[in-house]
């Protein structure tokens, strides 16, 4: 099975038909979705009327494009900024969890690993609703109580942030501590016995060693913000991000300016992959 | 451990000082976001909205309503299949990757079973149903051919939603899959042959038991991805798709009956702390080795 001992031709071509199949499925729902997008028709289906870029680029008619369609771009923002303030959050507290749990030592550690582990293993839904039960009822104490009205309890952009923050903070963890755990402690002691002190140890040697870690951890982070879906659909308010926005209009019967925008979405991705991969690599 | 040239007792007190600052931003997000919100969950399930108090009512509703728990027993039988298919459908794959070749085409292959997943959900489930659908791309291939007379709708059944949560999950059986095959050293399955193994022995004596703890957690991976699935099940099975988080999420958006979603939402935490807990059980395996 491996190079070193032969098999019979037989079970190669089988071996490989089969391969080229699985890469077939992986592909095929993206290559469909993209060729869609540049077909000249109101329906992303069969027959073929033609290539056209008015999903993109056309100002009025039946096709607006997504370059003109304002709902979508706004929701195109707002995730973008749910995204931003996001990543900037969960790799913050994920840099300071990676620090805590690979340099010290203290009671109960192991078990506050695995809480920290939990948010991977919950369904998005329900970290989704569970933030909003209990977010409603901080809210609702603080106006029975206090009268005081905290507007970003409610279900809205701050409750998604809150959300997916919840449990992107765990995956930005994970990345950053696997970086820590490499790092040669004798290099910051170098720095201590060149008159660091630790706080300028920890900055100047340190940090720009995790530096791969951290794009890393933000791209990951930003992507999972995005795209994310389950956690964001319950706890959305009136202002839709692009996810909700999307399924709401394929729901409705999509048009291809739903495949325009997945191919612009697969276009940044692509980007943001290719970032990261080579980030890792010279790592 | 960061030691500065001060006083002993002074650097401590400084170690102790980082590590409470460092523990205070976790222990903070941890309490706050998972801890309260599921306590709050579980109060809400057992509390009665009408006369204050504790009652059983929302999950003694769960027991007496056929479609609430044939959905739920439906959820997890078709996640545990699920996650079955992707194994068996993923672990050739890894193996070829992982095994089979090196360098430059090794790296391009795990790459190619990445890039997909990199792209939104809402996209790849947009792409079947654009390729499944009555007027889908594979209806009119089949039309084409003359395989059939009129639009073939392939969407809305369960081998639809069965197709769509095993290819979301792929990748999550991939990656663990790959690694550790790629830590089993080939000179293992070469003493297997020199003494006589076939490919059968060598398969279930040395390549699975090396490979289980990427099995266990891939397994684990898949099996809470299919579990709390909402857009698969919802777009490729349309209305009758009857999955456990659209009944939490029926109950909670919908109906506003918070306290019914609540019990739902404990019920379906409960299946999943279950299963997984098998699964460790039955593997031996430790939940911080497996998905750390």
């Amino acid at each position: 099975m491996i190079p070193s001992i032969k098999q019979t031709s037989f079970f190669y071509r089988i071996y490989h038909s089969y391969l080229v199949l699985f890469f077939l499925f992986l592909a095929a729902p993206l290559v469909v979705v993209a060729a869609f997008a540049f077909n000249d028709s109101l329906f992303p289906s069969f027959p073929w009327e033609g290539f056209t870029l008015s999903w993109f680029f056309s100002e009025t008619g039946e096709k607006i494009g997504i370059f003109f369609d304002s709902e979508l771009l706004e929701s195109i923002a707002l995730s973008s900024a749910i995204a931003i303030v996001t990543t900037l959050c969960a790799t913050l507290v994920a840099c300071t969890n990676a620090f805590l749990f690979e340099r010290y030592s203290f009671p109960g550690k192991s078990f506050l690993y695995v809480l920290m582990l939990l948010p991977l293993v919950i369904p998005g839904v329900l970290l989704g609703v569970s933030i909003l039960v209990f977010s409603s009822s901080v809210a609702n104490y603080f106006e029975d109580y206090w009268f005081i009205d905290l507007e970003f309890l409610r279900p809205g952009l701050t409750l998604v942030v809150i959300g997916q923050f919840a449990f992107i903070t765990t995956i930005c963890t994970l990345i950053i501590s696997a970086r820590l755990r490499k790092f040669d402690l004798s290099l910051e002691e170098a720095a201590l016995n060149l008159g660091a002190t630790p706080i300028m140890a920890v900055f100047t040697v340190t940090l720009p060693y995790l530096k791969p870690a951290l794009i890393g951890a933000a791209i990951v982070s930003f992507l999972m913000s995005f795209e994310n879906f389950n956690t964001t659909f319950m706890l959305v308010g009136s202002d839709a991000p692009l996810t909700v926005a999307m399924y709401e209009r394929l729901r409705e019967g999509s048009t291809p300016v739903l495949n325009a925008i997945s191919v612009l979405l697969m276009l940044g991705s692509a980007v943001l992959a290719i970032i990261n991969m080579s980030m890792q690599k010279k790592a | 451990m960061l030691v500065s040239s001060s006083t002993a007792s002074g650097s401590r007190s400084r170690i102790k000082l980082g590590m409470w600052l460092l523990l205070a931003p976790l222990c903070l997000w941890l309490l706050l976001l998972i801890i309260l919100p599921h306590i709050e969950l579980l109060s809400f399930s057992l509390s009665d909205p009408d006369e204050g108090g504790l009652t059983l009512s929302f999950y003694g509703e769960f027991f007496n309503e056929p479609l609430y728990w044939r959905t739920f027993l439906r959820t997890a039988i078709m996640s545990i299949l699920a996650t079955a298919l992707t194994l068996v459908i993923a672990f050739p794959v890894a193996f070829f990757i992982a095994k089979m070749i090196k360098g430059r085409s090794k790296g391009i292959l795990f790459a190619m079973c990445l890039i997909p997943f990199w792209v939104s959900e809402l996209v790849r489930t947009f792409g079947w149903m654009i390729l499944l659908r009555e007027s889908g791309v594979i209806s009119s291939g089949l039309q084409w051919l003359g395989l059939a007379d009129s639009g073939v709708e392939l969407l809305y059944t369960d081998a639809t939603i069965m197709l769509g949560l095993v290819y979301s999950a792929m990748l999550f059986m991939v990656v663990p899959l790959v690694s550790t095959l790629d830590s089993l050293d080939d000179s293992y399955i070469e003493a297997g042959y020199d003494l006589g193994g076939n490919n059968w022995n060598i398969m279930r004596e040395i390549i699975i038991p090396h490979a289980t703890p990427g099995i266990v957690s891939g397994c684990i991976i898949v099996f809470m991805l299919s579990l709390g699935n909402y857009l698969t099940p919802v777009l490729l099975g349309g209305k009758d798709s009857l999955w456990f988080t659209e009944q939490i999420y029926t109950q909670f958006i919908t109906r506003f009956n918070w306290e019914q979603g609540s019990a739902f939402g404990i019920l379906l935490l409960l299946l999943s702390s279950l299963i997984v807990w098998l699964g460790l059980k039955v593997t031996g395996q430790s939940f911080t080795k497996t998905m750390g």
